[in-house]
């Protein structure tokens, strides 16, 4: 992340993403797969594909593919092959969703995970409980644990969207994309910003 | 060059500010917006940190006003600033001079740098 000034000489925060072409691998169609959609591919990878996937992708001209993403009801205009640039699909000003993994957590206590309050006092005969979670169920009746109770564990590192970013600046010439705010994930891990 | 640096150069303004250290005295004129009318004012105090790198770089001034010190923050980048001027040069054995916030009076006092070299 970093910060710009806008025209009114205010700093905005903002994350830099790049966005190198998207390259179309499938393009879905009602009649033929149920639903329409664009199946689109970012990036190389050293390590060569399975030959399933390696032939799906040679029908589009692309050796390797870092991520492989699909995009529903999608209204560009595109067949198979083609490439999507930032500029043809985003505008500065619009308002655009990220979808991410964000950072994994480890194994975390309750005020961590789920924003419980702990005890609150440390003094006054408190015992080592402060970050606890306290009760979780009563006693005959049910005489169970609900399912979804809200305890400790693995937390973060799961598929996150952030709505309603603003797109601040784009830079064509080198596939930049500035949104104002922050997306999920850890520094170079890849998201999908989505209009 | 990475990312955020080629972002920087492309979208910033390169200024003329002159160099200067923490615990130099500096004149900050920044650009006031009054409604539709803008104004210069001017902070004078001294510098007591620097921080960060690139183009969030920051620099902090403090002075006193009437018994009270008060600090304020200015983005190296930051448009609002129109000139800055380097009054006095300071001798300080410190990167942050955070210990002024403790002192009053002659002790709070930052001896000044003769020889300065060019």
């Amino acid at each position: 992340m970093t910060s710009i000034y806008d025209d009114a000489g205010k700093n905005v925060p903002c994350t830099v993403i790049e966005a190198t072409p998207n390259v179309v691998a499938q393009v879905k169609t009602e009649d033929t797969d149920g639903y329409n959609a664009l199946q689109l591919v970012y990036g190389e990878r050293k390590k060569s594909p399975t030959n399933a996937l390696g032939g799906h992708l040679k029908k589009a001209g692309v050796k390797s593919a870092m991520r492989i993403a699909e995009f529903r009801d999608c209204n560009l205009e595109k067949a198979l092959g083609d490439k999507i640039t930032v500029e043809e699909v985003f505008e500065e000003g619009d308002v655009v969703n990220a979808i991410g993994t964000s950072k994994g957590k480890g194994f975390q206590g309750v005020v961590k995970r789920h924003g419980f309050g702990g005890v609150g006092q440390s003094t006054h005969g408190q015992h080592n409980r402060q970050r606890a979670p306290g009760a979780i169920g009563a006693c005959a009746t049910p005489s169970k644990v609900y399912k979804g109770t809200r305890m400790a564990g693995r937390t973060g590192g799961k598929r996150i969207k952030t709505s309603n970013l603003k797109v601040v600046k784009i830079l064509a010439d080198k596939n930049l994309l500035l949104i104002k705010g922050s997306v999920p994930g850890h520094k170079g891990s890849l998201v999908i910003i989505e209009k | 060059m990475d990312l955020i640096s080629y972002v920087h150069e492309q979208l910033t303004e390169k200024k003329d500010l002159p160099s200067f250290r923490p615990g130099d005295n500096v004149a900050v004129s920044y650009k006031i917006k009054e409604g539709a009318k803008e104004r210069i004012q001017t902070f004078k105090g001294d510098v007591i940190q620097i921080n960060g790198i690139g183009s969030t770089k920051t620099f902090t001034v403090r002075k006193l006003s009437n018994g009270v010190g008060v600090e304020r923050i200015f983005p190296f980048n930051s448009p609002i600033i129109d000139t800055i001027k380097v009054l006095k040069r300071g001798k300080v054995r410190r990167a942050k001079l955070y210990y002024l916030r403790d002192l009053v009076g002659k002790k709070a006092k930052i001896k000044e740098r003769k020889f300065v070299k060019k």
